[in-house]
C-alpha cells in the first residue's frame, strides 16, 4: 500500500527557521501512533518567507503545502490531516495537483503570486527530490544527459550544443560557456581540470548554496559533461567552508555517484573517466576570482595573478583548466537532454535561459526566484516579491553584490539581462537582489560595500589595497557629517583610477557601489555634506532625537530603557532628551507606544 | 608527556595529528585541508603544531604562517567552546544586524573578534552566512538562528554552556 509522505524543507533557511524541531516532533508522533507514514527531507523550496515549510502527501490526494509551521502546528497537522484526513485550511499555502486530483478550495502552487511569473528550470528539482537520494535524481532523468553525451556525441558536438544554446556564465561576468570550453578543449595538454566555483561569497546571495543543497547531482553531472567536452579527467568543487550542509550533501552525492558508476573509470563503457574532489574554502572572498581560487586549491595564499596566461592555457598546477559557476553547471545537463533550441527559446536575444535570484532585504516575500531572462525589475520586486514591507516606498535595488550597483526606481522597468544591467551601472553578478526602501541610506550602503571589499582585498596590488581604503575614509567622513564639497570629486577620481588599474575583478569592480549611488542618489551625498542631514535617518552622527510634547504622555518607558540616562521628565509630563548625553541608539523609539519620539 | 604517577600518557591529539600528516604526506595541495583538520583537533593552530606540519610536509614555516594568516578561517589563538557569528551581509545589514551584534557584545562583555575569559564564547566577524531570506541571522557553532531580534539574544546564549 502506498504510504502517506510528510516532506520537511531542510535547507539552511528551513533549519534556521526551526525545521529540525518540527522534524523531531513529527518523528516522535509517527513512532507514538505507529503510523504508516514516511518522513522525508528536501532542499530549499525557495519560499524563505514561509519557512518552516512542510508538505503532506496522502495517497491519491494532491500534495498540500503548509507554511510557517511550528512544532505545535506540526502536531495538529499530523493529528487532523495525516491521521484524520482533513487539511487545516488556514495554514495551507497551496496544493500541487497530482494525477488530476485537486481540492477546489485550495490555491494551486504554480498560480501563487510568488510562483506565477517564475520559470523553474535549474530549481525544478530543488524542494521536490530528497537531495541525499540518488534514486530520486535518477527518477527525474538523472545522469541521462551524461549518458547521451558520452555515448552519442563527440566532445566537439557537446561544445557546439552549448554554444548554440547561448548559455552564459552565471557567476558574474556572463562569458559564453561554450566558447570558454572550446578554449580549454583546444589548449594542448594531456592533463586538464574542470573546476566548479562554489565560493559564493557575495553578501546577499545564496542561490548556489540552495542548488548544492537541493540538487547536488545536477552540478556533478554538468561537471562530468564539461570534463568530457574539454578532455579533463579530474574535477574540483571549491565550496565555502561556511556552507557545511552543502559540503555534506555533495560528499554523499559524489560517493553515491561513484558507487553507481556515474563518476569514476570508463563511464558508460566508454574510455572516458572522471572523478571529482571537494575543496573547502577557508574564508577569503577574493578566492571567487578564478586565478586566486586555483592558488587556493594548490594550498597557497589565495591571491590572483595577472592574465594572460588564462586558465584555459595555464591553470591549476599550470595545466589547462576551466572554471564555471554552480548554476552554469546545473544548466548543462538540461541543455544536453532537451536541446539547445529549447534553452534558447527562453530569455532575450543575447541572454538566454533563466536566472536564479536571491530576493532579500525590505521585501515582503524573501526567497529564491528563478525567472526567465528579460523580465523587468518591477515584475521581480512587486509581482514575485510582493512589494515593500510595511507599505514603505521602494528606493533602490542592489544587484550583483559588492561588484554591482544600486538601481533606482526610475529604472524599475529595466529588463534583467547581462547587457542592460551593465549599462545601468550594475552587473548580473551571481544574482543577489537586495531591496531597499526609504529608510535605507544610500551613502551608508556604499560605505557598507566598500568596507567589505576593503576587508577582503588581498593586498597584492596597490590601487585596490590603498585606493579602497582612501575611498572608505572619505565615506566615513561624509556619514559623520564632516564631508566637504570636494569629496565627491575625489571619490569619483579615485573610483575610476581603481577600476582601471586593479589587478583582478575584485578591485576593478569595488568602486561600483559608490559610482552607482553617486550616479542615481547624488542628492543624498549632498544632503550629508551640505545640510549635515541623513535623509533616511540612518547615519547616527547626523541625527537628533526629539520628543514631541503633544504626543508624549509622560509614561517614562523611554527614560527607563535609555542606557545612558539621557531622558528626564516629571511623571505624566512631556519628557526631554539631553542631546549631549544621547548616544542615538534608538532604544527609546522602539519602546515608545505613542509615536512621540522622532529622529531627524 | 608524563602523568603524576610517573607513567607516560598518550597524547590523543598528537596521535591524530600524526595520523593526519601521514594521510596527506603524498598529496599535492594538501596544506589547507591539513590546517583545517589540525584546527579541528586543537581548536586553533598552536605554533608547535604548525612547526610539526612544516617539517612533516616539507613546507617552509614561513609559507604555512602566510597561509594561516591569509584566510579568515584560521586562528592562531585559543578560541571559545562556542563560536558566534552574527551575519553582517547586505540583507542582514539593512534589516538591523548591527543591533544584534551590539547586544551579543554587551551580553558577553567582549567585542567582535574576541573570546570570553572563561573560553565559553568567541565572537567571530563574518561577511555573509547565506541565509539572507531569514535576515537578520546569527550562527552559533553549526546552528543557524534566523529572524533575530536583540531581545532573543540572552535566551539563545543560555543554550550554549
Amino acid at each position: 500500500m502506498e504510504k502517506t509522505k510528510i516532506v520537511v524543507g531542510m535547507g539552511t533557511c528551513g533549519i534556521a527557521a526551526g525545521a529540525e524541531k518540527v522534524w523531531h516532533r513529527l518523528e516522535e508522533l509517527i513512532k507514538k501512533h505507529n503510523a504508516p507514514v514516511e518522513l522525508m527531507s528536501t532542499g530549499c523550496v525557495g519560499m524563505c518567507y514561509n519557512e518552516v515549510i512542510i508538505e503532506v502527501h496522502r495517497p491519491k490526494e494532491p500534495r498540500v503545502i503548509y507554511g510557517s509551521v511550528t512544532p505545535e502546528m506540526a502536531q495538529k497537522i499530523f493529528e487532523e490531516h495525516v491521521i484524520g484526513g482533513r487539511f487545516i485550511k488556514e495554514w495551507v499555502i497551496a496544493q500541487e495537483e497530482k494525477q488530476g486530483q485537486r481540492f477546489d478550495e485550495l490555491p494551486e502552487v504554480n498560480l501563487l503570486p510568488f510562483t506565477e511569473k517564475q520559470k523553474k528550470v535549474v530549481l525544478a528539482k530543488c524542494g521536490v527530490i530528497n537531495p541525499d537520494s540518488i534514486d530520486d535524481y535518477l527518477y527525474f532523468d538523472g545522469y541521462q544527459a551524461l549518458r547521451k553525451a558520452l555515448t552519442t556525441m563527440t566532445p566537439k558536438e557537446v561544445i557546439e550544443e552549448i554554444k548554440k544554446s547561448g548559455l552564459r556564465g552565471r557567476g558574474g561576468g556572463g562569458f559564453p560557456t561554450g566558447l570558454k570550453w572550446e578554449f580549454a578543449a583546444k589548449s594542448p595538454g594531456d592533463q586538464k581540470y574542470m573546476i566548479c566555483n562554489a565560493d559564493e561569497g557575495d553578501p546577499g546571495a545564496f542561490m548556489d548554496r540552495s542548488v548544492l543543497e537541493g540538487d547536488p547531482h545536477a552540478v556533478l553531472e554538468g561537471m562530468a559533461i564539461g570534463g568530457y567536452a574539454i578532455g579533463a579527467s579530474e574535477g574540483y568543487i571549491y565550496v565555502r567552508a561556511e556552507y557545511p550542509l552543502a559540503i555534506r550533501r555533495l560528499t554523499k552525492a559524489i560517493k553515491d555517484a561513484k558507487e553507481r558508476g556515474f563518476l569514476g573509470k570508463n563511464l558508460f563503457g566508454t574510455n572516458f573517466s572522471f572523478d571529482i574532489k571537494i575543496k573547502a574554502g577557508a574564508g577569503a572572498f577574493v578566492c571567487g576570482e578564478e586565478t586566486a581560487l586555483m592558488a587556493s586549491i594548490e594550498g597557497k595564499r589565495g591571491m590572483p595573478r595577472p592574465r594572460p596566461p588564462f586558465p584555459a592555457v595555464k591553470g591549476l598546477w599550470d595545466k589547462p583548466s576551466n572554471i564555471n559557476n554552480v548554476e552554469t553547471f546545473a544548466n548543462v545537463p538540461l541543455i544536453i537532454l532537451k536541446g539547445s533550441e529549447w534553452f534558447a527559446s527562453m530569455g532575450t536575444e543575447k541572454s538566454k535561459g533563466t536566472k536564479v535570484f536571491a530576493l532579500t532585504g525590505k521585501i515582503n516575500r524573501t526567497g529564491l526566484a528563478e525567472v526567465p531572462m528579460g523580465i523587468t525589475i518591477r515584475e521581480i520586486v512587486f509581482d514575485v516579491g510582493g512589494g515593500i514591507q510595511d507599505n514603505k516606498e521602494f528606493k533602490a535595488v542592489q544587484i550583483g553584490g559588492p561588484s554591482g550597483g544600486c538601481i533606482p526606481k526610475e529604472l524599475l522597468d529595466l529588463p534583467i539581462d547581462y547587457d542592460s544591467l551593465t549599462q545601468a551601472g550594475a552587473i548580473m553578478g551571481s544574482g543577489g537582489l537586495v531591496v531597499m526602501d526609504e529608510t535605507t541610506c544610500m551613502v551608508d550602503v556604499a560605505k557598507f560595500f566598500l568596507n567589505f571589499t576593503q576587508n577582503e582585498s588581498c593586498g597584492k596590488c596597490v590601487p585596490c589595497r590603498e585606493g579602497t581604503k582612501r575611498m572608505l575614509e572619505i565615506l566615513q567622513k561624509i556619514t559623520e557629517g564632516k564631508g566637504e564639497p570636494e569629496d565627491l570629486e575625489t571619490l569619483e577620481k579615485l573610483a575610476y583610477n581603481i577600476k582601471n588599474s586593479s589587478l583582478c575583478g575584485l578591485g576593478q569592480t569595488a568602486p561600483n557601489p559608490v559610482l552607482s549611488t553617486l550616479r542615481y542618489f547624488r542628492h543624498e551625498y549632498e544632503a550629508h555634506i551640505y545640510d549635515k542631514k541623513c535623509p533616511a535617518g540612518v547615519c547616527s552622527a547626523l541625527l537628533e532625537y526629539k520628543i514631541l510634547e503633544d504626543k508624549c504622555v509622560g509614561c517614562g518607558a523611554c527614560a527607563r530603557v535609555c542606557p545612558v540616562g539621557a531622558i528626564s521628565g516629571e511623571r505624566k509630563q512631556p519628557h526631554k532628551i539631553d542631546p549631549e548625553k544621547c548616544i542615538k541608539c534608538g532604544s527609546c523609539i522602539e519602546k515608545c507606544k505613542f509615536g512621540a519620539i522622532v529622529k531627524g | 608527556m608524563v602523568c603524576a604517577c610517573g607513567n607516560p600518557v598518550k597524547d590523543v591529539r598528537k596521535e591524530r595529528l600524526e595520523e593526519l600528516l601521514k594521510q596527506y604526506s603524498k598529496q599535492k595541495g594538501a596544506l589547507i585541508p591539513v590546517l583545517q583538520e589540525a584546527q579541528e583537533i586543537y581548536g586553533y593552530l598552536p605554533k608547535d603544531v604548525m612547526e610539526e606540519i612544516s617539517s612533516k610536509l616539507r613546507i617552509p614555516f614561513s609559507k604555512i604562517y602566510g597561509v594561516a594568516t591569509f584566510y579568515a578561517q584560521f586562528h592562531l589563538k585559543p578560541r571559545g567552546r562556542h563560536v558566534i557569528r552574527v551575519c553582517q551581509g547586505t540583507a542582514c545589514h539593512v534589516r538591523g544586524s548591527a543591533k544584534i551584534l551590539n547586544r551579543v557584545e554587551s551580553e558577553l562583555g567582549i567585542k567582535s573578534g574576541q573570546t570570553t575569559e572563561d573560553l565559553r564564547f568567541t565572537i567571530e566577524p563574518v561577511a555573509c552566512l547565506g541565509a539572507c531570506g531569514l535576515a537578520p541571522v546569527m550562527m552559533i557553532d553549526e546552528d543557524t538562528h534566523g529572524r533575530m531580534t536583540p531581545d532573543m539574544v540572552p535566551e539563545i546564549l543560555k543554550q550554549y554552556e
